[in-house]
């Protein structure tokens, strides 16, 4: 019986020899389920947007979810200054138009049409500038702010690189990070 | 209602209701094995060991293979090959793997043949043994078809025009196994199936009865002497264990196997990562195309000696001798005349049969991947006579033999 | 001793079984056709030596290569989309940019004075069979002609690019690309690439009319192909297994030794281009053999340490076995 507290160390050092290679195996197996690379390339949508009307909204595809384009007249870009005024206290002259993003000398709301309650996507009235979700009765103003629960947040918006008349979705640029940093939206 | 206490521990909370101390008993340590055995009784850990490479291999290809007739060869050799990450492990492991296991189960049935492990109450532990190559020789050829290469295509067509039964012409028979008038979608998709689940629970039930059916006789040995287990199992337990004929399956049985499993993965991971073109055939990297057949169509390296026995011959008459050698296999235990379940050394003229007959499915091998042209033609011919030959010489030769 | 003995009969039998089945029966299979190196030592040895100038000269008028071909480095476009080209002459003429680096001057030279023969395609086009090949030879300018063809190649070399710039990716869509597509992506340095078509890879559509306008010209392109050639050449994706490099080369150099009577022209290249052909085929259908020689160094390690250890432990539980 003397062998045996020497023959228990060498089974159990080569069930820890093999639990390393079971290890490995593991690893290996994980990255088999990783999204693959053609799936992560395709995660870049270049939309030219010289091509949008105002206040019609056009729904784009970015990682296969819907994005809302909307572009904005100057009635919505006032409305919203006052909406923001009326609610944060602030002046329309220092709203920023946080949600919004500009290119050349437009503004557009480019946000993930997808209720940011529990998915499903709203639809848009141009007459009342609304976005209402029919799930569960949330709404949304025209630059994507929750205006009724049961939405916890505004309607995310995707990173993005404005390169001159041309948005890329799912590049990043100091404008989105700005937009993070605010809390303006989540990171999609 | 059985009686239960309240457990001291987990161990015997489980063992009140699974019983695991004795399960534990029976299948591992007193499960005994005879000592005077050799490396060749580790083939059936490695059968099992291999198998399970191809269960998990199989499971990473079966998340990106598609069984579509025009999506499944970019499935295999652009997604799973070059995108998917460690997806060329899967493959290599899975087609080497597919390769060995043959080379395996070829060693491990002359293992049984060389030392008489099939009469004497084995019976049965050698025709489930047969049983389960035929499922693994289905589970192969099914699982061949997937890539749809050149060489799926064409071994497809083969082997399915073979059921038309040469002068029978069960043209309506060959047509329904595939679904249509030729190798397509339907086919691909019920090989498919055949080998993603049907066969694989087949092997698995087959394992289950190859497993029992070894129990009760116990595993042989290198002499076929009989033991006596129980005695035998006493001298081990009162300590004699250098003076017992007889070791645990666990751990003494089990360390022995592990060491040339161990000897075996390197052999076997060599070929995986730098040996692999014979297990991967350059030809079914060749998309299936039904309206060109390949300069030359052979099976996997596996069934040659099959494939060689049908062919010298005119079609009906090949695919008699093509039947008779995929069957003659299972009647082994009962075309052996002999009482003497010995090694085949010490058996008089079986020892030259055993030998003959190994040599003669090398030949048969090597005359079925080449051309059937010229000198290997005629070599091929006469190797399967002579195969045809051994097997109606066995009953008289081993009914004459002196009784050992 | 006695395992011994049984182990070294068990690997025998498998070793003799494998020769028999790989090396020697592929032997009586294919026949084996040795490399001459890309010398092409069937075509006269360039005599004269070329001055590029006076090589545009001739390639810009007497030459009339501009009248097919295109030379976009030197600003001229292709007369004709790749279509309307390969409806006309059964394939597009090819881009001269780069002819200079991917083709053996020797070559060049040869294919300047009868396309046929250079090409090792004089079994279809010959007097006998009266058809004429689409590229027609060039008589001469008036003076020496051998010297004029010398400079109209030193021309080519002059503008392609040097050796060292020469991409795999460029080698293949020279030699190669206006026959056989390649319709696996690849990603190299970080790059995508997208599938390569007989008319230039395949762009990226938004609107599935563009996508399947692109495709429709594919197969036009296609088509003339087939009736030119008889056969539409293979998609070359997998061909780096299902051939091999050897067969891939000496293929190249002389397609009639394995495929007699084929269409398939001699395609010209030099060694170092063929060296990145095949590069360009690896990329494309074995991309992950880089990454195959690096695990199998640390699965060989490792295996041989899991080996080790477990004749470690049999040790161990047998010493009062035995």
């Amino acid at each position: 019986m003397k062998n045996n507290s020497r023959r228990g160390f060498m089974g159990k050092a080569f069930g820890a020899v093999a639990g390393v290679g079971a290890v490995a195996s593991l690893y290996a197996m994980k990255r088999s389920w990783d999204p693959l690379p053609s799936v992560k390339a395709a995660g870049f949508t270049t939309l030219d947007m010289s091509q949008y009307k105002e206040n019609e909204l056009v729904v784009e595809k970015w990682r296969g979810k819907p994005i809302f384009v909307l572009k904005q007249s100057k009635e919505m870009l006032e409305s919203y200054d006052k909406n923001m005024s009326q609610i944060t206290g602030k002046s329309t002259a220092e709203m920023d138009k946080k949600r919004l993003i500009k290119v050349g000398d437009d503004y557009f709301l480019i946000c993930v049409g997808l209720c940011t309650h529990l998915g499903c996507i709203p639809g848009y009235n141009p007459d009342e500038k609304s976005f209402l979700c029919a799930c569960h009765g949330g709404m949304y103003d025209d630059t994507g702010m929750v205006t009724k629960s049961p939405p916890p947040r505004g309607l995310d918006i995707p990173p993005f690189k404005v390169d001159g008349m041309k948005v890329v979705l799912g590049e990043t640029s100091p404008e989105y990070e700005k937009m993070l940093a605010d809390g303006i939206t989540l990171k999609v | 209602m059985a009686h239960f206490t309240k457990a001291t521990s987990l161990h015997d909370w489980l063992n009140q209701r699974l019983g695991i101390d004795t399960l534990n008993r029976v299948l591992a340590t007193e499960y005994w094995i005879p000592k005077n055995i050799n490396f060749l009784w580790a083939m059936g850990m490695i059968l099992a060991i291999t198998f399970g490479l191809l269960l998990i291999s199989g499971i990473f290809l079966l998340m990106y293979y598609q069984p579509n007739i025009d999506l499944a060869f970019d499935s295999v050799n652009y997604t799973i090959m070059q995108e998917v990450g460690y997806g060329w492990l899967w493959r290599h492991v899975h087609g080497v793997a597919a390769s060995v296991v043959f080379l395996i189960i070829y060693i491990h049935m002359f293992t049984g043949i060389y030392y008489g492990s099939y009469k004497k109450g084995r019976e049965m532990i050698w025709i489930s043994g047969m049983l389960l190559f035929v499922a693994f020789s289905a589970e192969a050829f099914s699982g061949y078809m997937l890539p749809w290469g050149q060489m799926s295509y064409w071994a497809g067509m083969v082997i399915t025009n073979l059921f038309s039964m040469g002068g029978l012409h069960l043209d309506g028979l060959v047509e329904w196994i595939r679904g249509d008038y030729v190798p397509a979608q339907a086919f691909l998709n019920r090989f498919f199936m055949l080998h993603v689940l049907l066969i694989p629970l087949a092997i698995i039930g087959l394992i289950g009865l190859h497993f029992g059916a070894l129990r009760i006789p116990h595993v042989n040995n290198q002499d076929g002497e009989e033991i006596d287990f129980d005695a035998e199992a006493k001298k081990y337990l009162a300590g004699d264990k250098a003076n017992s004929k007889v070791i645990r399956f666990m751990n003494d049985f089990l360390a022995k196997d592990m060491m040339v499993v161990g000897i075996f993965l390197i052999l076997f991971f060599y070929l995986v990562f730098y040996h692999y073109d014979f297990a991967m055939d350059p030809v079914n990297f060749d998309p299936a195309n039904g309206l060109k057949t390949p300069t030359h169509i052979y099976p996997e390296w596996y069934f040659l000696w099959s494939y060689e026995i049908l062919r010298p011959f005119s079609t009906n008459v090949g695919l008699i001798a093509f039947a008779f050698a995929q069957v003659i296999f299972f009647l082994l235990p009962f075309l052996d005349r002999s009482p003497n379940a010995v090694p085949a050394s010490r058996r008089g003229l079986f020892k030259y049969w055993f030998w003959a007959m190994l040599i003669d499915m090398i030949i048969l091998t090597a005359m079925g991947k080449v051309p059937p042209e010229g000198i290997f033609s005629a070599i091929g011919f006469y190797a399967a006579i002579t195969f045809i030959g051994l097997w109606i010489a066995l009953p008289f030769i081993t009914k004459f033999e002196k009784k050992v | 001793m006695k395992e011994l003995f049984i182990l070294v009969v068990v690997t025998v039998f498998t070793l003799v079984t494998y020769y028999l089945v790989e090396p020697f029966a592929h032997s009586q299979m294919h026949k084996h056709v040795e490399s001459e190196g890309f010398t092409y030592k069937d075509l006269p040895a360039l005599t004269k030596k070329g001055d590029a100038t006076r090589g545009k000269d001739l390639v810009m008028g007497a030459g009339a290569c501009a009248g097919c071909h295109s030379i976009e480095v030197a600003g001229l476009p292709a007369p004709m989309d790749p279509v309307t080209a390969a409806q006309s002459y059964g394939v597009n003429p090819p881009d001269l940019s780069n002819a200079g680096v991917v083709f053996d001057a020797k070559f060049l030279a040869a294919l300047i004075k009868n396309p046929a023969h250079a090409l090792m395609l004089e079994h279809k086009y010959n007097e006998k069979s009266g058809k004429s090949y689409p590229m027609p030879q060039f008589y001469g300018a008036g003076g020496d002609m051998d010297q004029e063809v010398a400079d109209m190649v030193a021309y080519l070399q002059s503008i392609a690019v040097p050796q060292e710039k020469l991409t795999p990716n460029m080698a293949f869509e020279t030699a190669c690309g206006r026959c056989h597509a390649v319709h696996y992506p690849y990603a190299l340095d970080g790059e995508i690439h997208a599938p390569w078509t007989q008319i230039g890879e395949k762009p990226t559509f938004k609107h599935k009319q563009d996508e399947l306008a692109f495709e429709t010209k594919v197969l036009d392109y296609q088509d003339a192909l087939t009736k030119y050639l008889g056969t539409l050449p293979p998609d070359l994706s997998m061909y780096i297994r299902s051939r091999g490099e050897h067969y891939i080369k000496t293929f190249m150099e002389d397609p009639q030794a394995y495929l007699k009577g084929t269409a398939m022209p001699r395609v010209g290249v030099t060694a170092e281009a063929a060296d990145k052909v095949i590069e360009h085929l690896e990329n494309v259908g074995d991309s992950k053999r880089h990454k195959r020689e690096e695990i199998g160094k640390y699965v060989m390690i490792y295996i041989i340490i899991f080996a080790i250890f477990a004749i470690l432990w049999k040790k161990e539980v047998w010493r009062d076995l035995h």
